[in-house]
């Protein structure tokens, strides 16, 4: 099939293009990109969607979600998930490894790499665990998981304890030019907190988890990484310290980059209020001067990308008793209307640079090759209506599971058209 | 609409106002041996506990056993909210026996709340993890309003280990709704974090938290703080933060000396302390028998001109 995306305001970061043009899409490439595309073919099947009034952007990038297959296929499978990031306008994702069996060989990441060839709706990469099962003893096969297709590894929820095995991953993967990816978490000082320590855990009389218990294992990573002249990314920001430690680093030329996700730059723990479990991850939502601090570092660019950490689960993990739910949201669907809404329409920083750290700068992290429309790249591109605003209703979503604190909310940014390799895979906001 | 007793926040004084009178007219038939009133008559309470309890279990147990009801306790042990069935099935469970009230103690912040948005029995919360027990509050206030005649304009005092007590967080919203002054006092490791935004006074030295109290509320210190590193020792927290006929003379000569009990004896309060003429430890204990029964008596429904909670 042919493409023709008319008369749109076509932003791509990486090639500094900002400007109303066309895009033509021919062979599941860009072919074209400007006003004066000679696309009258003969006899070729051509697609036209008027993008006017529009934006029209690489396709999203997510480098940290869960797909949750295979294992816990009762809250998300790849079918689900991958039609969740398309509706979102995500046409690449990276799930992390935390499925049952854990993502630790090569044999996990073929399975997952085939069926998503099979049943995805976008691209997805494979993240590999730092460590056999997650368990923090022993390395996994890290050398073996490249080859077989992963893009980065992590043990996702479970810090590596131990740092001298922690210093071992990083200085192996960085061997196979892999990234690492650090959930920062210190276990001894979270002392089974379930919501961020402050004046809304006294309130509720649940136990907190102060900010340190992230910060000691952010400053843990970027030591190692400096001492170490080696790479780290580090999961999830959400405190002020956070940031700031991230920012001195980056200072001082450390090899560390960072991400966030939506519910740290858009929602306080004040969510939490009434034990709403929708409002429960980890790290907890903090308070307004982390938010702030988030903010700012995004603008400043400490915070290289946004990431959603969709995490779905079942609804009878949600209905429970506050410290007992699981931690985590679903986030694909709505990843990129909040970004917009907080921090573009509130004037906090640039549309370019926010579609930046949702495109090209986590493809540029994990090595992925996307997240721009240069011509002759896979034609993977989000095309979104920037200015009408529309009302966040969970139950619609895509994804398996409808746990999200955004139930109701009013947001700019819908998604209109999703294309994946040159298919259609959304269009005018409905999955294909 | 339902009526349930989940927390003191956002109680009204009125509200509290009517349990305490209603409370006045239950201990007065208690103490003259009416202990077959037919206020409950027909009507039936479960006690569903998910944490040991001996005297709070049997004051709810005597209360409805006092006012005719039926009453049935179910106990559920802390590892079978992690395994067995969950807390939502299990009170739709009592809620099919057609109870009317479901009094519930749980090891977890907002577990009450949870089981009454799916229970049509009125749910009273007998302590939620570290945040509220509203009736162990409310027999406090009685006690205090019994005792001194007001509670409007007192200076009290809750000492201890604030931040895992939903005594103090309950009689925080409690008191101050009834226009006491209340500070709070203990070690730093054993206050939560911006307890001052509750608009208490906050001190790190229990004798400067006393200064001048009419009432000094002393909370039970678990020994497994000791285990978390909270504390050091039994022996260093009671000279530091203990409560000793030296240190009670920081408080007013009058001051009423209160406790949930259990004590640790020597711990929180010395044997003198205790025992002492300005404690009235025991006859909190009657006091919280009175308080639940009017309050099962209010939300069973009875009686609507005495009280409206809610």
């Amino acid at each position: 099939m042919r493409i023709l995306i008319k008369g749109g305001r076509v932003i791509d970061p990486k090639n500094n293009l900002d400007k109303v043009t066309d895009i033509f899409i021919d062979k599941g490439v860009i072919s074209e990109v400007g006003s004066d595309i000679d696309y009258e073919l003969e006899g070729v099947e051509l697609e036209v969607i008027d993008a006017s009034g529009k934006i029209v952007v690489p396709g999203l990038v997510d480098m940290h979600c869960h797909l949750r297959e295979p294992g816990f296929e009762y809250k998300e499978t790849i079918e689900t998930g991958t039609a969740s990031a398309a509706m979102g306008g995500f046409t690449s994702i990276a799930c992390m490894p935390n499925t049952k069996p854990v993502i630790d060989n090569a044999a996990v990441v073929t399975y997952i790499i085939e069926r998503a060839r099979e049943v995805g709706r976008v691209h997805v990469y494979p993240i590999g665990a730092i460590t056999k099962g997650q368990e923090g003893q022993e390395l996994a096969e890290i050398g073996e998981m490249k080859f077989a297709g992963v893009v980065a590894i992590s043990d996702d929820g479970k810090t590596v304890k131990n740092p001298a095995l922690m210093r071992h991953a990083m200085e192996y993967a960085a061997m196979f030019d892999t990234t690492v990816i650090s959930h920062c978490e210190d276990m001894d000082l979270v002392e089974g907190g379930c919501m961020n320590e402050g004046f809304m855990s006294t309130y509720l009389g649940l136990k907190g988890i102060t900010r340190a218990a992230e910060e000691v294992v952010i400053a843990r990573e970027i030591v190692l990484a400096e001492t170490l002249n080696v790479g780290i990314h580090i999961a999830h920001v959400s405190t002020k310290g956070g940031v700031q430690l991230i920012r001195d680093a980056k200072r001082r030329g450390v090899k560390v980059t960072c991400e966030t996700c939506p519910h740290y730059f858009t929602l306080t723990e004040r969510a939490v209020e009434g034990y709403n479990t929708n409002a429960k991850m980890n790290p907890p939502l903090r308070e307004e001067a982390d938010v702030e601090a988030v903010r700012e570092g995004l603008r400043d660019g400490t915070i290289d990308a946004i990431a959603t950490d969709h995490a779905p689960h079942h609804i009878d993990e949600k209905n429970c008793e506050f410290p007992m739910a699981a931690n985590g949201i679903v986030g694909f669907e709505t990843a990129f209307p909040l970004a917009y809404t907080y921090l573009v329409d509130s004037g906090i920083m640039p549309l370019r640079e926010m579609i930046r750290k949702m495109t090209v700068n986590p493809a540029s992290i994990l090595g992925l090759g996307k997240g721009s429309l240069s011509e002759n790249a896979k034609a993977d591109v989000a095309i979104f209506d920037i200015d009408e605003e529309f009302t966040v209703h969970t139950g619609e979503f895509k994804s398996k599971s409808k746990n999200s604190p955004y139930d109701g909310f009013r947001l700019k940014g819908k998604l209109c058209y999703t294309i994946v390799n040159g298919e259609i895979v959304v269009s005018q906001g409905i999955l294909l | 609409m339902k009526r349930d007793l989940l927390g003191l926040k956002g109680v009204s004084a009125a509200e509290i106002e009517a349990i305490l009178k209603g409370a006045a007219r239950m201990k007065y038939n208690l103490l003259h041996q009416n202990k077959k009133a037919p206020h409950l008559q027909g009507k039936s309470v479960v006690t569903l506990f998910y944490e040991n309890s001996t005297r709070t279990r049997l004051s709810f147990e005597m209360a409805g056993k006092y006012l005719g009801a039926a009453v049935g306790n179910i106990s559920a042990s802390s590892s079978s909210v992690q395994k067995g069935e969950t807390l939502i099935d299990t009170v739709k469970t009592i809620d099919a026996m057609a109870a009317d009230v479901i009094v519930i103690r749980h090891p977890m912040g907002g577990a009450p709340a949870l089981a009454a948005k799916h229970a049509k029995a009125a749910i009273v919360n007998a302590g939620d993890g570290m945040n509220e027990h509203p009736t162990q509050a409310l027999l406090d206030m009685f006690t205090i309003q019994e005792k001194k005649g007001h509670i409007d304009g007192l200076k009290v005092a809750i000492l201890g280990d604030i931040a895992h007590s939903r005594v103090a967080r309950s009689n925080i919203y409690g008191l101050k709704t009834m226009g006491a002054q209340v500070s709070v006092g203990g070690p730093v490791t054993l206050m939560p974090p911006d307890i001052e935004k509750l608009g208490v006074s906050v001190f790190n030295s229990v004798q400067e938290a006393m200064i001048d109290a009419d009432v000094i509320i002393g909370l039970r210190l678990q020994l497994e703080r000791q285990k978390s590193g909270l504390f050091p020792s039994m022996r260093e927290y009671s000279r530091f933060f203990g409560v000793d006929d030296r240190r009670l003379r920081f408080a007013k000569p009058d001051a009423l000396v209160l406790h949930p009990g259990p004590v640790n004896r020597g711990v929180e309060y010395t044997s003198s302390v205790i025992d002492g003429e300005q404690s009235c430890i025991n006859e909190q204990v009657t006091n919280g028998v009175a308080v639940r029964m009017a309050v099962l008596n209010i939300l069973t429904g009875r009686n609507l001109q005495d009280a409206d909670l809610n």
